[in-house]
């Protein structure tokens, strides 16, 4: 293999990991601006999403596609459900309750899934069942299906979240909810539907790449654990908060991840995107795109 | 997040008074000594070493997390390193365990520095993800740098101390743990209505406000980690000589979280209620045995149900039960009024070619400014002038775009607000700053002592503060509780406690009623009388009038006028700041 292709090769698949954590962040973007909540449990709807399709499609007693689709509205209903136990009941709260709400959320759901799949990883189908190798080659680049459907559905996702929230009536209200919920609901908007609706959305899109990234990854409960973290560096070194900062963050550290692992050592890959994070952190922790915000005296 | 009367068991005499705190000690020395009487299985021995390691850590997350409102989901990394460093410093390098802990306390206190440092930059939710990555890459390094920690196979042959007789036996190391344990939790009790636990928790409620009476924020921070990694160090030191074995996997990010979960149980403001809390969910899964495989579910769910239904922790019941029975203490009369510095300079305050910009937006651009000794110094204008700005400069919110700023004759231009204040700059908020959960004595306290002095002067010059504005009969009352215009008399106390030479207000009477209004006005004439010069931003034309002898007036970020009231009032340019051009208000 050429230098060259072997490069193609690694920023292909940094591309695709880098879509997945691109997901999760919009998961978490979503609700920090709908709510100022930090969603220390995003990275488990992952791990849930990719549980859920597994029992569904196990033993392939439903089509695979209908069962992903069930996969997705049983997403929305458990969003609603963490909306309405963790997230309503504290909305009044300062963030500490509420953050460390969401990390007793996600020890439940760990260790939930843990006590009813057991410790055994599992493995969920591609959702291209193709003979042979599972991709194709081009240029001397192997294009894993997987992975350019991880790809596709990230891109069609972010467009079609664009236009919802720019162009229909629906997005827009969402819109001003996360930007001003006193005047939003003054003007008739109901906000707590809207909250409601950022979480199962949110939910959904967290469950959606954990149904993706399952046949790439063994199924665990400690999945999310590591997706979760990345999309976070993800979104503090696009600027947190930031749609724009989410995507660029993710794809590029999906890639920066996948250049250290082959390059620099394989055992310390998660180390990267953690060090690029704490550096983001203490030198330019609004990020990107995000503008410094000094308090009002 | 209390909403009870703070416990105290130092001179304050407040809340628990200290013959019951005598007592609890009592009483925690025979629970001590008996223990080991009592249970003497092998199995319980064991378990209740491992919980007093557990529970001397957990106390490290009340300092943090409790008094200081810091969040940590990395607290297993002290945890680790103490534990490590025993193990190592042990087995496989032959020291002492006294050495060994002795090293490994000063490498936890520097990992505790370095996190301290990182609050600079980062606060909040930021914070937690911090800790989360220190987590996570001590989990990577613990398991993979072989050569060191052993890997996952981890360090086995730890020894145990020696501490008059030697502790090898369990029983021995039992007695021991507990009495460690019991100095630990006697030690955060008694800090917590020090001065230092004082700033501590002035620093959760609002850093603003703390940092400008005069707590170095940074410096609270940063010692409230090295307190919490020294306790996370010490209770990991002892888990490692407790169960004689360790790895990785017993300081992961899993732990982290249970230590919080377990301070939040038992209340994470109190050091009883934490210990308490690590003993009830360590010794949880051991009654709950037919839950083992899901007890980290039922963790979970207590996590979610103590932070919505019971805030406080279990110990807010105690709180609760104690109150009812016991009044808090009143506080001794004051043996003489408040007394003032006065400045030695004719001039305590003058700036010079200030300027603030935001971005494009200048806010202020280049101001004169001189304040006299004694001067009640009104600074007017409209909205949006730029008077606000002016005091956050003065006191060290803002550092200035360019100009400087002189404070009794010294140069204060960009120094940090502590230290203005440090120097005698007192200042109150537009909007309020208190420290809501803290007593109205606690809040007044936290100024008064930035001067020092011993704590009976402390005291007293808080007792004499809350006279001053006559709220004696509310010192034990919680800010939050009480009504708007004596929180605004609160915040004069809080500025007067610490011996100021120059008190700026921000808009002291909005939001006041007229009899409220009035009472400001004879509080601060006399005060001016008592010498203590002021600066007054107020928009109350007719307040002003009646007790400023000296005006500035900017507009848009300029100065536009100056000297006395009746000079500044029938300046044309002021009158058209504010009301426009003359034929314009005429409707020529």
């Amino acid at each position: 293999m050429s230098t060259l292709s072997l490069i193609g090769q690694i920023l292909f698949a940094g591309l695709a990991i880098g879509g997945v954590y691109t997901l999760v962040a919009l998961g978490i973007v979503l609700i920090y601006r709908a709510t100022n909540v930090v969603n220390f449990a995003q990275g488990d709807f992952t791990m849930l999403g990719a549980y859920v399709l597994f029992a569904l499609s196990n033993g392939e007693k439903i089509n695979f596609f209908v069962a992903f689709l069930l996969a997705l509205v049983v997403m929305a209903v458990l969003g609603l459900l963490f909306e309405l136990g963790v997230y309503y009941p504290l909305r009044n709260r300062s963030f500490l309750p509420v953050v460390i709400a969401t990390i007793g959320a996600s020890i439940m759901f760990q260790n939930g899934a843990l006590a009813i799949f057991g410790p055994m990883p599992q493995k969920v189908r591609p959702v291209i069942y193709a003979s042979g190798n599972g991709g194709i080659t081009l240029g001397g680049v192997f294009f894993d299906y997987q992975y350019i459907v991880i790809l596709v559905v990230t891109l069609a996702l972010v467009l079609l979240q664009y236009l919802f929230f720019e162009y229909t009536v629906l997005g827009k209200k969402m819109q001003a909810t996360s930007q001003d919920k006193d005047m939003a609901r003054m003007l008739g908007i109901p906000v707590s539907i809207m909250i409601a609706l950022t979480y199962i959305y949110s939910t959904v899109i967290g469950g959606l790449s954990g149904m993706l990234v399952a046949p790439i990854f063994f199924v665990t409960h400690k999945m999310g654990v590591m997706l979760g973290l990345k999309a976070f560096a993800a979104t503090i070194c696009g600027g947190f908060g930031d749609v724009r900062g989410a995507i660029l963050g993710g794809l590029a550290l999906g890639v920066i991840e996948s250049f250290g692992a082959a390059f620099i050592s394989t055992v310390y890959k998660d180390a990267f995107s953690l060090l690029l994070l704490l550096l983001f952190l203490l030198i330019r922790p609004q990020g990107i795109f995000g503008e410094k915000v000094a308090e009002k005296a | 997040m209390s909403i009870l009367k703070k416990n105290s068991s130092s001179t304050t005499n407040i809340g628990f008074n200290p013959s019951v705190s005598y007592l609890a000690f009592a009483v925690g020395v025979i629970i001590v000594i008996l223990l080991p009487l009592i249970f003497t299985s092998r199995y319980t021995v064991n378990l209740i070493i491992l919980a007093s390691a557990v529970g001397i850590s957990t106390l490290g997350l009340t300092v943090l997390l409790g008094y200081t409102g810091l969040v940590s989901l990395g607290h297993a990394v002290f945890y680790g390193i103490g534990a490590y460093g025993i193990a190592l410093g042990t087995t496989r390098w032959g020291l002492n365990w006294w050495i060994a802990l002795i090293l490994s306390m000063a490498f936890v206190a520097l990992i505790g520095l370095i996190l301290g440092i990182t609050t600079l930059k980062v606060s909040g939710h930021y914070l937690a993800v911090v800790t989360i990555c220190v987590q996570i890459i001590f989990t990577l390094i613990a398991t993979n740098w072989k050569a060191v920690t052993g890997g996952p196979d981890g360090i086995s042959g730890i020894h145990r101390p020696e501490f008059i007789v030697s502790l090898s036996t369990s029983r021995n190391f039992e007695w021991f743990c507990l009495a460690v344990l019991l100095v630990a939790v006697t030690f955060v009790w008694n800090l917590k209505d020090r001065p230092l636990g004082r700033a501590m928790r002035a620093v959760r409620e609002n850093e603003l406000a703390a940092q400008v009476l005069g707590v170095d924020t940074l410096k609270i921070k940063v010692v409230a980690f090295i307190l919490s990694a020294v306790f996370g160090g010490l209770g990991g030191a002892i888990y490692a000589s407790g169960s004689l074995y360790i790895s990785p996997d017993a300081f992961t990010f899993d732990q982290s979280v249970q230590f919080l979960a377990m301070c939040l149980t038992g209340g994470t403001e109190s050091a009883i209620g934490s210990m308490l809390g690590a003993w009830l969910l360590y010794f949880l899964p051991e009654w709950l045995r037919q839950l083992k495989n899901i007890y980290l579910v039922v963790y979970g769910c207590i996590i979610i149900f103590v932070i919505v239904f019971i805030p406080e922790g279990l110990w807010g019941f105690v709180n609760l039960l104690y109150r009812k029975l016991a009044k808090p203490r009143p506080i001794p009369v004051s043996k003489q009024p408040l007394s003032l510095d006065i400045p030695e300079t004719d001039i305590v305050l003058q700036v010079e070619n200030l300027g603030k910009y935001f971005g494009g937006l200048k806010a202020l651009d280049g101001v004169d400014f001189i304040v006299k000794r004694g001067e009640v110094h009104a600074l007017i204008g409209p909205n949006g002038s730029g008077k606000s700005t002016l005091i956050n400069v003065v006191s060290g919110v803002y550092s200035p775009t360019f100009g400087n700023v002189k404070f009794l004759g010294k140069e204060v231009t960009g120094m940090r607000p502590c230290a203005v204040a440090q120097m005698g700059l007192s200042r109150t908020f537009q909007n309020l700053r208190l420290f809501n959960t803290l007593t109205v004595y606690e809040n007044v306290l936290v100024a008064s002592q930035r001067s020092g002095g011993s704590i009976e002067e402390v005291h007293e010059r808080a007792i004499a503060a809350i006279e001053f504005v006559g709220l004696r009969e509310k010192v034990h009352e919680q800010c939050k509780n009480l009504p708007y215009g004596h929180q605004k008399l609160v915040e004069l106390a809080r500025a007067l406690a610490g011996r100021p030479k120059l008190l700026l207000l921000d808009e002291p009477a909005a939001g006041l009623n007229q009899t409220e209004k009035q009472d400001l006005v004879e509080l601060l004439k006399k005060l001016n009388a008592m010498g203590l010069t002021m600066v007054l931003i107020e928009h109350d034309m007719s307040l002003v009038a009646q007790i400023s002898n000296q005006a500035t007036v900017l507009n848009f970020g300029k100065k536009i006028s100056e000297g006395t009231m009746e000079h500044v009032l029938q300046d044309p340019v002021v009158v058209e700041a504010y009301i426009g051009k003359k034929e314009v208000a005429l409707g020529a």
